[in-house]
């Protein structure tokens, strides 16, 4: 978990620079394609006038008295003029002899003959000009005559258009290209969002916590969440069977030692020698401690067992404790310990009662076992806005300057334990219990600074 | 022989010098203002006189600067421009398809600037020709002929004058010899195009024979002397400008509608003083269009809402539509016909 994981790239800022990038692409070819469109189209109105023009001044072509005469229509040359401020040039001519306009024209390079009209291109006059030629045969005295009509006009109108048009095409172009990033980046996001989603579900999950992931999660995420769910499944069953080793392993030992227990205390009483005897002492205490632990351990699993699937009642906290302290009060007494409870009646939480007892139990266990004789334990009750605690307080000379967070692990046990028969599961069981109710363990240093004060604190839902 | 080579050297050098750089016919030379930093050399077709005020106000303004202002016929004014390659940078004229002729065939140069944009858009053609005054064209008539009848407001109204009194008219009528003046010719295409009216009064003029001038200003002063009743398409600026006859000549525009010439000015592509032809032509601009109007402006200032419906003033469109008219076979059939319908013996 602390070592961070080599990563390949983030998907989202992969996706998102993806569609950025054909968005580019796609805006740059718009632009283009638009542009095309409007040079074409610039082009063909500009021609199609071009074209009006010149048919216009052919129609105006004659014959009269066997002489060909041009009368060319003043809308002509204005209809040029009522399009754009460009200048117009034109040229009449018959068999190659100019019969009007401007001699200096250059002339079409294509084949007109046909009477389809030509389009040109061309400089004129240190001007960009569009030049249309149109063809027509007339019949002078019974001799076909061909008549050629140029009509050419400077391209300023038509750039200034076209740079209109282009200035267009490139806000068309840089419109789509906005609208397609900020589309690019929402569907970045939220094709990642299903992934973020599982990923905060299964990393809320407390740690006891090994249900399958049951979320609906998009079908490309089906054969990862199979896994993962198989592979809780495995970690659960492992988790399961250790437990349940450990729980039979612990059963199995502690019948016999029952049994060796009882020999060696009817032993004790047969034996007469002193040194015998102490041994004998010493063994039965060994058998008590074992037993113990074998007692916490199936303690421990049958808490693992029971907060997999925690049953929610309402427990009142102060006749638990109350009842707990009217059990064990011949146990204190053997001690000369003075077992005190005091407590008001507090509302219910809601949990496992026989796991908050054994919690309880537990810690009271612990207190009797480590105070020394003619010692005083206090078990109260108290009540907050959102909480109730039960405070177990004895003279038993505190955990000293010892890790409170440590002693609650497994098998971790106080500095001056060593005399006395334990496990160092209780703490750990009373943990597990108080978290999974959604609470709290603290451990503190008694107020009259003589022992140590452990709170259960459990929430009020 | 080194003496009479030298002498025919001397000679020769005598006569360049002595020949005048100009090879086309001026009507009249002057030099204003004695700055000798800049000389802006003006082409005119505008009298002298009619401009003066504007040029001294213009000198006024620009010290230094000097102004040689030489006036021609449109026709020389062209010959000098196109043929001659004369090195004027203005060219003032009221031939406006002249103008659109140079423009067109790439003798001018563009001009920019904030008295260009006063200019209404029919005013001004590729920012190189560009209108500073609308001059109508109008109808004369002598009063004293029409002591018993009704001025005629319309050309229509004139035609039927026209009929119903041929006798009172006759030889009595007067209008541009179109084939002599070009301003005559522009007025009388542009008319042509206009209304098929037109034709009809050609007819009955030429039918009453009408007396053919050269200029406006000849039958301002026919009209004045009581030789002419009425003179058509008279030049109404020239008309106006003649206070000294105000009492004898009546001037008419027609409310059918009224062609307004429209004086140009361009900057040429030889000049070399570009930048103070530009300053003259906004010095010319400003006072055409913008407002207040200037003393010295010498021509009327009509409103410059001549699309309107209702305003009969039409000015006559710049652009290549001029072009039309300077075709020499158009120019050919149209004389040929006009004459046809005015000399009609």
């Amino acid at each position: 978990m602390s070592d961070p994981l080599p990563t390949s790239g983030s998907l989202r800022r992969r996706l998102t620079l993806q569609l950025v990038g054909s968005a580019a692409i796609l805006a740059t070819l718009l632009f283009f394609v638009v542009l095309a469109f409007a040079r074409d189209t610039a082009q063909q109105t500009h021609d199609s006038i071009l074209l009006a023009s010149a048919t216009s001044i052919m129609d105006s072509v004659s014959v009269q008295a066997d002489e060909v005469t041009v009368d060319i229509p003043y809308a002509a040359l204005s209809m040029l003029g009522n399009v754009s401020d460009d200048r117009v040039f034109y040229r009449v001519s018959m068999r190659g002899n100019i019969l009007t306009g401007y001699e200096d024209l250059p002339h079409t390079d294509q084949n007109t003959s046909s009477g389809q009209s030509a389009f040109d291109t061309l400089t004129y006059k240190n001007d960009g000009i569009r030049m249309v030629t149109l063809s027509r045969r007339l019949s002078l005295n019974g001799a076909p005559a061909d008549i050629l009509t140029t009509v050419a006009q400077t391209r300023e109108g038509q750039a200034t258009q076209l740079a209109k048009l282009s200035r267009s095409a490139l806000q068309l172009g840089l419109g789509f290209f906005l609208v397609a990033t900020v589309l690019a980046i929402w569907t970045a996001q939220s094709s990642i969002r299903p992934l973020n989603q599982l990923t905060a579900a299964v990393s809320r999950r407390g740690p006891k916590d090994l249900r399958p992931v049951k979320r609906p999660v998009p079908s490309e995420m089906i054969p990862l969440v199979l896994s993962l769910n198989q592979f809780i499944a495995r970690l659960r069953t492992s988790l399961t069977r250790s437990e349940d080793f450990i729980a039979e392993a612990a059963h199995r030992v502690r019948t016999p030692l029952a049994t060796v227990r009882t020999q060696a205390e009817i032993t004790l009483r047969r034996v007469e020698k002193p040194e015998n005897r102490a041994s004998i002492r010493e063994m039965i205490r060994a058998i008590d401690e074992s037993s113990r632990a074998a007692g916490q351990l199936l303690d421990h699993a049958m808490v693992t067992f029971r907060i997999d699937s925690l049953e929610r009642k309402d427990i009142f906290l102060t006749e638990t404790a109350k009842e707990l302290v009217d059990r064990l009060q011949p146990i204190a007494e053997l001690k000369d310990i003075d077992l005190s409870f005091t407590g008001y009646n507090c509302p219910p939480i809601t949990g496992d009662a026989i796991l908050v007892q054994n919690a309880v139990r537990n810690i009271l266990d612990n207190a009797i076992k480590y105070s020394p004789n003619d010692t005083t334990i206090r078990v109260s009750t108290q009540e907050t806005l959102s909480t109730v605690l039960i405070h177990v307080e004895d003279e038993a000379g505190g955990f000293a300057d010892m890790d409170t967070d440590a002693l609650t692990h497994r098998f971790t046990r106080g500095e001056n334990a060593a005399g006395t028969v334990g496990s160092g599961l209780g703490l750990t069981i009373a943990r597990e219990v108080v978290e999974a109710h959604g609470g709290t363990l603290q451990i503190e240093t008694s107020k009259s600074g003589t022992g140590a004060c452990v709170s259960l604190c459990f929430p009020l839902v | 022989m080194r003496i009479s080579l030298l002498s025919i050297g001397l000679i020769a050098a005598f006569l360049t010098l002595a020949m005048p750089a100009r090879a086309f016919e001026v009507e009249e030379h002057h030099r204003f203002g004695n700055g000798e930093a800049r000389t802006l050399r003006i082409l005119s077709t505008t009298d002298t006189a009619l401009l003066t005020p504007m040029i001294e106000t213009f000198l006024a303004n620009n010290p230094g600067v000097a102004i040689e202002y030489t006036s021609a016929s449109s026709a020389e004014l062209m010959t000098a421009i196109m043929r001659e390659k004369q090195p004027y940078d203005l060219a003032l004229s009221s031939a406006m398809d002249l103008q659109i002729k140079l423009a067109n065939d790439g003798f001018t140069q563009a001009h920019r600037s904030q008295a260009v944009d006063l200019i209404p858009a029919w005013g001004n053609w590729r920012n190189h020709v560009f209108a500073f005054s609308q001059e109508s064209a109008s109808i004369v008539v002598s009063p004293s002929a029409f002591s018993d009848l009704e001025i005629p407001r319309s050309r229509q109204k004139l035609i039927t004058l026209l009929r119903r009194y041929p006798d009172r008219f006759r030889g009595r009528l007067g209008t541009y010899d179109v084939g002599a003046s070009g301003l005559g010719y522009l007025f009388a295409t542009q008319d042509a195009r206009t209304s098929e009216s037109y034709w009809r009064l050609m007819e009955l003029m030429g039918s009453l024979r009408a007396k053919l001038y050269c200029c406006s200003s000849d039958m301002i002063e026919a009209v004045a002397r009581g030789e002419i009743a009425v003179a058509y398409n008279v030049l109404g600026s020239y008309a106006r400008a003649r206070e000294d006859l105000a009492n004898r000549i009546t001037i008419i525009e027609p409310d059918d509608y009224t062609n307004m010439m429209l004086r140009t000015a361009v900057i040429l592509n030889t000049a070399q003083e570009p930048a103070l032809a530009g300053d003259f032509i906004d010095h010319l601009l400003d006072a055409a269009w913008n407002s207040p109007i200037v003393v010295e402006y010498p021509f009327h200032r009509y409103p410059t809402t001549g699309t309107a419906q209702n305003v009969p003033f039409r000015p006559i469109q710049l652009g290549p539509g001029l072009l039309v008219f300077l075709d020499h076979l158009k120019r050919k059939r149209f004389l040929a016909e006009w004459r046809s319908t005015v000399q009609q013996d």
